[in-house]
């Protein structure tokens, strides 16, 4: 079936239709037709290429009660996601060729999303031995990223290995920057605020430590290196000195580190546990900053989803993660958009293309040409509102945006020339299976 | 004399509420005087004892408050409770709420916790830190308070506060929910704080708080400080790399007899307790004159009646 998009207003600012057929757009231009088409009237919405997000915890296998990948998958697309980095802190963790087969053809089966396993660095995320990295990078999974995530790879030599190992397909380190020694018990950003609210402090200096080591080792075997969800000035900095070396590292921050910052904590919800812990607002200021100046290349959900039992105690007895796919776009709008330091075409890079080049995803790196998959989704970021559960697409809802007003709203989402959103609703399960199918 | 809902920090405490506790407290030591020293008025309540962490000390003070005030006690401790099995917070506080209980005194390992309770909506009854892991113990702040102005202000302390009074608080500042209670009702309350320990269990950040601090507690013995606070160091800083040995931390940091010695006579010395004799005080600064340990323990019954009666009576005393 084929699906026609009219008056949609693209990154560039320049408005089209656009006409799609068999996943892929055939015509692009005013005044389009076709017979039979589903048409969906765009006119004064924002149409950006089908966003990528690096850094998702769909949590099966194992963590079934949290996520599935079914309800990760149509939470992601109802933020507008048409492909998602599905995080290896599974059980089992997504260690070998066989895990990350299973999740992936379970992405394809449902179809919302292309979700992309993430590798383990280490068997067992242990940090002892490498695992089977080579396994999974010729699986059908085809594993281009890999992490530990969740814990730091903090052996310097399993580290310098790992980047060594995956240089030789083009893969990808994935680093969660946090020396672990210097994190024992952390709860919250170190400073007056953590003293004050008797919280062991989560230093800066223990992510920054760990990136200047890493951008050192990527120079010395000449690999990529990743940096997940950047949350200091201090680690900006360490970032903006490696790039300038010529250094190969890529770096992501995510949206609640765009808006939050650790005040947040004062009253002990839970919900604002996170890690990387939020920071204070002078860093929240410098992360903007560096991705209006490109030293942190993309935005990264760190989407993890938690039972409520989870969040329902003591702050150091909580879960470190919040939920994030069905609000990214509208924080990111919040944080960068609507003070003028990120543009559309700006937000297409960050959330899509640069995403995709760093994961080695193909099929994003041309949005809206002609012949290019339809991967898409459209923003109507004139609407406003009050955030709540009601939005919230996944099987949680620790989400630290409840009940706060957010700008932007998910129209539709097409992946692969399959809507997976249509007039801000999820399309049924079955419907995207079947369209998949054909 | 305003009622309380919850007391879960002392920051929650203006001055005039502040010194209306002290001044409750003292007429509730004069019933501790009587024949029978009881003050039937909380009869048919329920007080909770909920205690996630072990604490004898602050458990029977609170059960004596409450007794003494005629309320009726129910004390959950973590030992060979469902506590120990790993219950969560949520489930304990609901099941002891839904047995019908007024108010809950909650000693907790985590920073918070009290706050948790009270903002949660899982139970209606009144909640008070006993204890949030190492965050804040108001009871005890308060307790200091008015042992500080007893010692001060005698038989003149009701209305008193501590204008004037220069307090130096010794120890793991870092980790002492006791230290951060005493600093900020001292600082309600007109007292000047200064704070001493190794700089590596001084919190980051101390800058910023209403203190004077440093590393050197022979310069600040200098200074002639009225009240010299000594905090329980726990033998697992050690482990963790906060200082040397416990031999280094007595030389430098203990309250040792030759500072004993050079202490004006009338200078207090207190220690929340439970102490380490020979380590952070000595026995003979423990037992001298000076000390008010066991004070802080007595006034610690009648801070703790007041705060129940201002729960759960919810009226001045004598009306």
């Amino acid at each position: 079936m084929s699906l026609l998009i009219t008056g949609a207003t693209l990154p560039d600012g320049t408005s089209t239709d656009l006409l799609i057929d068999h996943g892929v757009i055939t015509e692009r231009g005013s005044g389009l037709s076709q017979k039979g088409a589903a048409v969906v009237d765009a006119a004064g919405l924002r149409a950006l290429p089908g966003l990528v997000d690096l850094h998702t915890h769909l949590r099966e296998p194992g963590f079934e009660q949290s996520e599935t990948v079914l309800s990760g998958s149509r939470a992601a697309a109802a933020g507008g996601f048409t492909a998602v980095h599905a995080m290896a802190n599974t059980s089992p963790v997504a260690d070998t060729a066989g895990v990350v087969e299973q999740v992936a053809s379970l992405g394809e089966q449902y179809g919302y999303v292309t979700v992309r396993p993430v590798g383990a660095v280490s068997m067992g995320l242990a940090g002892e031995r490498l695992s089977e990295i080579g396994a999974m990078a010729q699986s059908r999974a085809a594993v281009r990223v890999f992490s530990d995530d969740g814990t730091c790879v903090s052996d310097p030599l399993l580290m310098r290995r790992a980047l060594e190992y995956v240089k030789t397909f083009g893969g990808v380190i994935a680093q969660h920057a946090q020396e672990p020694r210097l994190t024992e018990g952390a709860q919250l950003n170190e400073g007056a605020l953590s003293s004050e609210l008797g919280l062991a402090g989560w230093p800066a200096v223990a992510e920054e430590a760990i990136i200047a080591r890493d951008v050192l080792l990527a120079q010395h075997v000449g690999a990529r290196l990743h940096v997940c969800h950047v949350s200091t000035a201090g680690s900006v900095e360490v970032i903006r000195w490696a790039k300038a070396r010529g250094i190969q590292v890529t770096a992501e921050v995510t949206p609640h580190h765009l808006l939050l910052d650790e005040q947040l904590a004062v009253g002990y919800d839970a919900r604002f546990k996170v890690n990387p812990p939020l920071r204070r607002e002078e860093d929240v200021l410098a992360l903007r900053a560096a991705l209006a100046d490109g030293v942190i290349d993309i935005v990264a959900t760190d989407h993890a989803p938690h039972p409520a039992e989870a969040k329902e105690c003591a702050w150091q007895e909580a879960a470190f993660g919040m939920v994030g796919l069905e609000s990214a776009v509208s924080v990111v709008q919040a944080a960068v958009v609507e003070s003028g330091q990120l543009d559309w075409a700006d937000l297409a890079r960050v959330l899509s293309s640069k995403p995709a080049e760093i994961g080695r995803l193909s099929g994003y790196d041309a949005p809206f040409s002609v012949g290019a998959p339809a991967h898409l989704t459209l923003i109507d970021p004139t609407a406003r509102r009050t955030f709540g559960v009601e939005h919230l697409h996944g099987k949680s809802a620790n989400s630290p945006y409840l009940g706060r007003e957010l700008p932007g709203r998910i129209v539709a989402t097409v992946h692969g020339g399959v809507p997976t959103v249509l007039d801000g609703e999820l399309r049924p399960h079955g419907e995207v299976a079947a369209r998949v199918a054909h | 004399m305003t009622q309380l809902r919850h007391l879960l920090s002392v920051r929650d405490l203006d001055r005039e509420a502040a010194l209306g506790i002290l001044d409750l407290a003292e007429d509730m030591a004069d019933v501790a005087t009587r024949a029978v020293p009881k003050l039937p008025t909380l009869r048919g309540r329920t007080v909770a004892n909920l205690f996630f962490e072990d604490s004898t000390r602050t458990r029977l003070s609170f059960e004596a408050a409450a007794k003494r005030l005629g309320a009726d006690v129910i004390t959950v401790s973590a030992k060979g409770s469902s506590v120990s099995k790993g219950e969560s917070l949520k489930d304990t506080a609901q099941t002891i709420a839904a047995m019908g209980i007024d108010a809950v005194v909650l000693r907790h390992s985590a920073s918070g916790a009290a706050r948790v309770l009270a903002d949660s909506g899982w139970i209606d009854a009144s909640v008070v830190n006993a204890g949030d892991g190492t965050h804040e113990h108001p009871t005890q702040g308060l307790l200091d308070a008015y042992t500080m102005r007893k010692a001060r202000h005698g038989d003149g302390s009701r209305g008193a506060d501590l204008m004037g009074l220069r307090v130096t608080i010794v120890g793991d500042i870092l980790h002492s929910r006791v230290a951060r209670s005493n600093v900020w009702l001292l600082q309600t309350l007109g007292a000047s704080v200064h704070l001493v320990g190794p700089q590596t269990l001084l919190p980051q950040g101390v800058d910023g708080w209403p203190v004077t601090s440093g590393t050197d507690l022979d310069a600040a013995l200098d200074e002639e400080p009225d009240v010299v606070m000594m905090l329980r160091v726990q033998s697992e800083r050690m482990l963790a790399a906060y200082f040397p040995n416990e031999r280094e931390y007595a030389r430098q940091w203990g309250l040792d007899d030759v500072r004993l010695a050079r202490l004006a006579p009338d200078t207090m010395v207190m220690h929340p307790g439970p102490m380490n004799r020979g380590l952070e005080i000595s026995s003979a600064a423990a037992d001298s004159a000076r000390s008010l340990v066991l004070d802080q323990v007595t006034n610690g019954v009648s801070i703790r009646m007041a705060v129940l009666y201002l729960m759960l009576a919810g009226a001045g005393v004598g009306a």
